[in-house]
C-alpha cells in the first residue's frame, strides 16, 4: 500500500474514532464556525469606521482574510499530530511506537487525527472569501482560480512548516511551545491586512522569515489586479507562494536534525 | 553469522537536573545542569535464530536501552550491534519491519479504535499482504483467544486482554524477532499464563528469536532457556537459567514440623556442616543447608532419630531470592 493510500486508511480511521461521538465533532464544528466569524466582525467594525484605509476597504480585507484563513483551516485538518507533539508524543515517549513501524515519522503523524470539526473554520473562511471577492467584483476567470488554488497550496505548505517546525523544537523542548501560535493564529490576524500598512521591520519579518506575506498578500494583489503599492515587480506576486514551500522544505531539515537528536538520546 | 550480535555496546545518557520548586525551573531555563548516566558499559552477546532469551536486572541496569538499541529507535555511543546482518537504527524501516516490539506500558493499537480495525491499519502499515494477513490474523485470533474482543475498542479490552490483542498485533507482519519488555507487567495470573503459553508456542512452533525483560522469574523460569543478568550496563551472566540457578545458590531449604517445640540446633550437638538455622517458632524448624556439605537423607535421618518429626518438606529459595542474592553479590542493587 503507498503512502497515499495509507493516509486514506488513516484518516478513514480517525473519523470512525471521531464519529463515536457525532455530537461533540458537530458542536466543535459549530463552535469553530463561530468563533471564527467575531475576526471578522472585528474588521468590520474597524471599516465602518474608517471606511477606508490607504485605498483598501472591507471586502479587500476580506479576500486576504478568507484567502489565509482557508490555507490555516485545510492545514488544520491533517496536522495534529505535530499540533500536540510535544506532549502527546516527545514526553510520553509515544515516538518510540512511530519510530518501531516501518513508515516515515511525518507520514505516521498526518494520519494521526484527520480533524473533522475543522470543517466549521473552511466553511466560514471560504464563505468570506467569496464574499469579500464579489463585494470587490473579482472576475472568476480560469487563471484566477488556478491561481487561486496555487495560493492556498502555498499558504497550507507554509502553516504545515510552521507545525512541522514547532513539533521538531519539542524534541528539544519535550513541550509542545505554546508561542508558535503567535506565528499560527497570530499570522491569520496580520496577513489579513495588506502588507502595505505594517512597519517595515514587520513586512521584512513577513516576507523573509515566516513568509506569510507571500502565501497571502503578493497573490491576492495578482487576484485583485492591483500592483503592489511597494513596488514588487508583477512577476514576482504569482510566483511568491512558492515561497511557502521553501519554507516547509527547511523546517524538514529541522525535523530531521530533531529525530536525530532523539535517536540519540532517547527522551 | 548470529541473528543478533551486540559487541562492547555503550550509551551515556544526560539528565537535566533542576533544583525543586517554582525557583528551581526558572533557574533550569537559564542555566541547566546535567548528570550524566551510564546505561550500558560494555555488554556484549549474540543470539542464534529460534532462541529464547531472558533479560534480568534491576530497574535502571540497562535493559530498556538495550532493548531499544536492538530495536532501532537509540543509537548507542559505542559498539557493535547487528541484527539480522542489518544495522538496526541506520537501516530503520528495513529492520523494523522484521521485528516486533511489545512494551508491557504502553500501546500500540489505537484506543478508540476496534481491536480488528486497528489490526487491519498495521496490516496496511506493515504493507502485509492481504491474503498472508487474513491467515495470520486468524491463527493469532485463535492462539490468543481474542475472537471475543475483536468487535472492542481496545479503551474498553481488561489490561490481560488487551497485552494478547498487543501480542497479536506485533505479530501480525510475521517478525523473525520478537522483542518483548515486561509483557506480564500487572497481569493477573490467568493472563499471564496465556502470555507465557503464547510466547512459547510461538517461538517452538514458529520459530520466532525472543528477547525478554521482565520482573517476573517465573516467566524466566517457565520460558527461556538463557538469561543474561544484566547490572550497571554490564552483562553479570550469560548462561542457561538452571546453571545460573545452581551457581548462585546450591542452597536447599528444610522445613520440619515436630511433635513437640522445635529444638535449639546447637543443643542438639550434631554434626551437619553447611546447616543454618533460617526461622524457628513453636514446633516449625526453617533450615538451610547446602546439599554438597550435607546430603539430603543424612538431614533428616540426623533429625528424626533426635527427635519425633511429624513433617518434613524439602524445597528451594524463591527465584526472586537467588537473583537478589546474585545483585548483591555483584553490587548490583537497585541504583
Amino acid at each position: 500500500m503507498n503512502s497515499f493510500h495509507l493516509i486514506l486508511r488513516y484518516f478513514s480511521a480517525s473519523l470512525r474514532s471521531q464519529l463515536q461521538y457525532p455530537g461533540s465533532a458537530i458542536m466543535l464544528g459549530i463552535g469553530a464556525f463561530l468563533t471564527t466569524i467575531i475576526d471578522m466582525l472585528a474588521a468590520w467594525a474597524l471599516f465602518d469606521r474608517f471606511g477606508q484605509v490607504q485605498g483598501w476597504g472591507l471586502g479587500h480585507i476580506a479576500v486576504f482574510y478568507g484567502v489565509v484563513s482557508t490555507s490555516f483551516a485545510l492545514t488544520d485538518f491533517f496536522t495534529r499530530g505535530f499540533d500536540v507533539f510535544g506532549g502527546e508524543f516527545v514526553k510520553t515517549g509515544a515516538f518510540d511506537r512511530i519510530l518501531l513501524r516501518p513508515r516515515s515519522p511525518a507520514l505516521q503523524l498526518v494520519g494521526y487525527e484527520f480533524r473533522l470539526s475543522r470543517f466549521g473554520r473552511l466553511a466560514q473562511a471560504l464563505l468570506v472569501l467569496f464574499v469579500g471577492a464579489a463585494v470587490v467584483g473579482v472576475d472568476w476567470t480560469p487563471d484566477k482560480v488556478l491561481l487561486l488554488a496555487w495560493t492556498i497550496t502555498g499558504g497550507v505548505a507554509l502553516f504545515t512548516g510552521l507545525l512541522v517546525l514547532q513539533a521538531s523544537f519539542a524534541f528539544w523542548t519535550t513541550e509542545s511551545l505554546e508561542v508558535f501560535n503567535v506565528l499560527t493564529y497570530g499570522g491569520i490576524q496580520a496577513a489579513q491586512f495588506p502588507l502595505s500598512l505594517y512597519a517595515a521591520w514587520f513586512r521584512n519579518f513577513l516576507i523573509f522569515v515566516v513568509p506569510l506575506g507571500c502565501v497571502a498578500y503578493y497573490p491576492v494583489l495578482a487576484i485583485l489586479d492591483q500592483p503592489d503599492p511597494l513596488g514588487a515587480p508583477d512577476w514576482w506576486l504569482p510566483t511568491a507562494p512558492a515561497m511557502g514551500f521553501a519554507f516547509l522544505a527547511a523546517s524538514f531539515l529541522a525535523w530531521r536534525a530533531g529525530i536525530s537528536r532523539y535517536t540519540s538520546t532517547g527522551s | 553469522m548470529p541473528q543478533i550480535l551486540v559487541e562492547d555496546l555503550a550509551k551515556t545518557y544526560r539528565v537535566a537536573e533542576r533544583d525543586p520548586g517554582l525557583l528551581g525551573a526558572v533557574k533550569g531555563l537559564v542555566h541547566r545542569r546535567h548528570r550524566t548516566v551510564q546505561a550500558l558499559r560494555d555488554v556484549s552477546f549474540s543470539l542464534e535464530a529460534g532462541e529464547l532469551l531472558g533479560f534480568i536486572g534491576p530497574n535502571g541496569a540497562g535493559k530498556s536501552t538495550t532493548i531499544k538499541i536492538l530495536s532501532g529507535i537509540l543509537k548507542p555511543d559505542a559498539g557493535v550491534v547487528r541484527v539480522n546482518g542489518r544495522v538496526p537504527f541506520t537501516d530503520r524501516i528495513a529492520h523494523v519491519s522484521r521485528i516486533g516490539v511489545v512494551f508491557g506500558q504502553r500501546t500500540q493499537l489505537w484506543w478508540d479504535l476496534p481491536v480488528a480495525e486497528g489490526f487491519d491499519l498495521l496490516a496496511d502499515i506493515y504493507r502485509v499482504e492481504p491474503a498472508r494477513y487474513r491467515a495470520n490474523r486468524d491463527e493469532l485470533v485463535a492462539l490468543l483467544r481474542l475472537e471475543r474482543v475483536l468487535d472492542q475498542p481496545v479503551r474498553q479490552l481488561s489490561l490481560g486482554q488487551r497485552m494478547r490483542a498487543e501480542i497479536a498485533a506485533a505479530l501480525l507482519h510475521e517478525p523473525d524477532i520478537l522483542f518483548l519488555d515486561e509483557p506480564t507487567i500487572g497481569l493477573d495470573a490467568p493472563s499471564k499464563l496465556a502470555v507465557r503459553e503464547v510466547v512459547r508456542r510461538l517461538n517452538r512452533a514458529r520459530g520466532v528469536t525472543v528477547l525478554l525483560t521482565t520482573h517476573d522469574m517465573h516467566d524466566i523460569e517457565a520460558l527461556a532457556q538463557r538469561v543474561i543478568v544484566i547490572g550497571h550496563g554490564q552483562v553479570l551472566a550469560d548462561s542457561p537459567f538452571e546453571t545460573l540457578r545452581a551457581n548462585v545458590l546450591a542452597e536447599r531449604r528444610l522445613v520440619v514440623d515436630f511433635a513437640h517445640e522445635a529444638p535449639d540446633l546447637a543443643s542438639m550437638a550434631l554434626a551437619l556442616p553447611g546447616v543454618e538455622v533460617r526461622r524457628r517458632k513453636g514446633q516449625t524448624l526453617e533450615l538451610a543447608f547446602d546439599p554438597a556439605r550435607t546430603p539430603t537423607p543424612n538431614l533428616i535421618t540426623a533429625l528424626a532419630a533426635a527427635h519425633e518429626v511429624v513433617d518434613i518438606h524439602v524445597g528451594e529459595p524463591a527465584i526472586e531470592e537467588v537473583i537478589a542474592r546474585f545483585y548483591d553479590l555483584h553490587g548490583a542493587g537497585e541504583a
